[in-house]
């Protein structure tokens, strides 16, 4: 017989425990992310520097084919996505930190599903990202992008989809990579050509052949169009101007319809995550 | 005997890595309320065996029970009966003392009404009371084991697993985690089984397992273990090893061991054996130990081997009853 402690007695799992757990390990994601204000800070630098000096820089280049859009409206949106991108690779790499430093053992031997760990890890770098989504929605005014309630709450929404789905990407990388310096050396190799390809900086129509179909094949591409369509939805920006910056995205000339988009990019997140979850008791 | 059921009930155990049987059919039971060591080398197979306990890794043959719950079957519920304090820190080191244990809290669900008031009574057993706001990054080397240890018990388990608690810790902290886990049998009633290559710390279990290999050579009570050696160990450095071992031989019948660069053998009698040595051995003798069998007198009686020759491990001041030196001639 044991010495029961009062009250310390571990019961059976439940959907409740789970949750719980998942909480718990949230709230440490969280607890990290606010205590790392330098990582707040640095996380903000890049999409600042493109939105405030890259494009006004290569505005004088573009004047005459922008239409009288200003280069940073048109690159918000893709901004946007491009900092849900990169928040969500530096989470995917505290796990990989969290393996090589031990803690995963801590959370591996709880008598807890695998994925209501992945699950509360993962909204831990949605909620981090999130965050910073929010500052970056906070310059809309600055980058010509007006604050309408409706146009923020969309995409704001859209940030949450895409948060979710970068960050499965994240976690499955971070699973099926045995140590650290693989997952750094295929983050090194993914981070920037998927944002490149993805026509975060550029429309995407009138590419080279091969660009625009490696373009189509980007699943970061499908996160951009909702997005730079919603904020074209709410610019003051001539016919012209909407044709040739944000068209929509072109299968074999067949315009992709914003829901398929999205289902495609949630799609491939649920995918992912699933994989991430399969593959993280055996990296544990 | 009290028809009470076994904490952990090994049998036939095996667990095999490709072509590597980490463990080759290991056997044994712990009683309640006990606390248990497994002593060898580095890669005796200690921490496999306790991975399998702890439902880390699953058996390639035989059984193991642990708190009346299969490992391989019944996982879950093992997994909440124990704790487990690894042999390589597993803290969070960016979040406090508390923060590391609310977490634990709820990975186990433990209830909240008594959460805050359980983490204030394991913080105090392990002295680390004024520490609770403190970020474990702060913490010294022995703090965090300590810490860890907290975290190990926050659940009340019914078995401990310790893998080396008190590895890379100052003789101080070494100490300290033995107070508590005596405290802790004395106080919850823990069944604590933990693993070590520090023979003076397996001499504070209260039964300990030989593991060599894979395989447990001995098992016992540390004095049983040492008793059942029956010899003093006589260690003499000589001038010429090889002369000395075949004298030894020739004259005393005494099959001398190699141990640390000098000559060691088991007799009866240590004491009155030495002046018998210097009257009839031909080689000059530069230093004799006489020893009560240790430990690690019955690791070499099982193994063949010192315990310290086996592991790399930095060796430990012998515990000596008496020591005679004498200068080279």
């Amino acid at each position: 017989m044991t010495a029961a402690v009062a009250g310390t007695a571990v019961p059976a799992r439940s959907w409740r425990s789970e949750l719980r757990a998942a909480r718990g390990v949230w709230r440490r994601e969280v607890t990290r992310f606010l205590d790392d204000r330098l990582r707040i800070a640095t996380a903000l630098i890049q999409p600042v520097l493109f939105l405030f000096v890259l494009a006004p820089g290569l505005e004088s280049l573009a004047e005459r084919s922008t239409d009288g859009v200003a280069l940073r409206t048109f690159m918000f949106p893709g901004v946007l996505c491009m900092a849900m991108w990169f928040s969500a690779m530096v989470s995917a790499a505290s796990l990989v930190m969290d393996r090589e430093l031990g803690f995963l053992r801590e959370l591996a031997v709880a008598p807890v599903r695998r994925s209501s760990i992945v699950l509360g890890k993962g909204a831990g770098a949605v909620t981090a990202a999130l965050v910073q989504g929010l500052i970056l929605l906070a310059l809309a005014g600055p980058a010509g992008v007006p604050y309408d309630p409706v146009l923020l709450a969309g995409l704001f929404g859209l940030q949450v989809l895409i948060a979710v789905a970068v960050t499965a990407f994240g976690i499955m990388v971070a699973t099926v990579t045995s140590r650290a310096p693989t997952f750094n050396s295929v983050m090194q190799a993914l981070v920037f050509p998927v944002v490149f390809l993805s026509g975060a900086l550029y429309p995407v129509s009138g590419l080279p052949a091969w660009l625009g179909l490696v373009n189509r094949l980007d699943p970061l591409t499908y996160a951009v169009d909702p997005m730079r369509r919603l904020v074209f939805a709410h610019v003051d920006a001539s016919d012209a101007a909407r044709a040739a910056l944000a068209p929509p995205v072109t299968w074999w000339g067949w315009p992709v319809p914003v829901a398929l988009e999205l289902a495609l990019v949630l799609a491939l997140g649920a995918a992912m995550l699933a994989v991430a979850i399969r593959r993280f008791g055996r990296a544990g | 005997m009290a028809p009470t059921s076994p904490s952990i009930e090994v049998a036939d155990l095996t667990k095999r890595y490709g072509e590597v049987e980490a463990v080759r059919g290991v056997s044994f039971a712990v009683e309640p309320g006990e606390v248990f060591g497994l002593l060898g080398p580095n890669g005796a197979g200690k921490s496999t065996t306790i991975n399998v306990l702890c439902t880390l890794v699953r058996p390639s043959g035989g059984r193991a029970r642990v708190a009346g719950f299969d490992v391989a079957a019944e996982a879950d519920a093992v997994r909440r009966r124990i704790g487990l304090v690894f042999q390589d820190p597993t803290l969070d080191l960016q979040l406090t003392a508390a923060q590391n244990l609310r977490l634990h809290a709820d990975l186990y669900d433990l209830d909240r009404a008594v959460v805050d008031d359980r983490i204030d009574e394991v913080l105090a057993l392990v002295e680390l009371g004024e520490r609770r706001d403190h970020r474990a990054m702060e913490l010294s080397g022995g703090m965090r084991r300590r810490l860890e240890i907290a975290r190990g018990l926050l659940h009340a388990p019914e078995v401990l697993f310790l893998d080396e608690p008190t590895i890379g810790l100052d003789p101080q902290s070494r100490a300290a985690v033995w107070g508590y886990v005596r405290s802790l049998q004395a106080q919850e009633g823990t069944t604590v089984l933990m693993t070590t290559h520090y023979m003076d710390e397996a001499e504070l279990c209260d039964r300990i397992a030989i593991v060599d290999r894979g395989e447990i050579v001995a098992l016992g009570t540390p004095e049983a273990l040492k008793a059942s050696v029956g010899a003093d160990r006589v260690t003499l450095r000589t001038a010429d090893d090889v002369a000395a071992a075949a004298a030894l031989r020739d004259r005393f019948g005494l099959e001398a061991a190699v141990a640390d660069g000098a000559l060691a053998v088991h007799v009866a009698d240590g004491e009155a054996f030495v002046p018998r040595l210097f009257a009839e051995l031909d080689v000059a003798i530069t230093s004799v130990t006489v020893a009560r069998p240790t430990l690690d007198d019955v690791f070499l009686r099982y193994t063949g081997a010192s315990l310290r020759d086996a592991d790399d491990a930095p060796g430990r001041v012998p515990n000596l009853m008496q020591v005679f030196s004498k200068a080279g001639r």
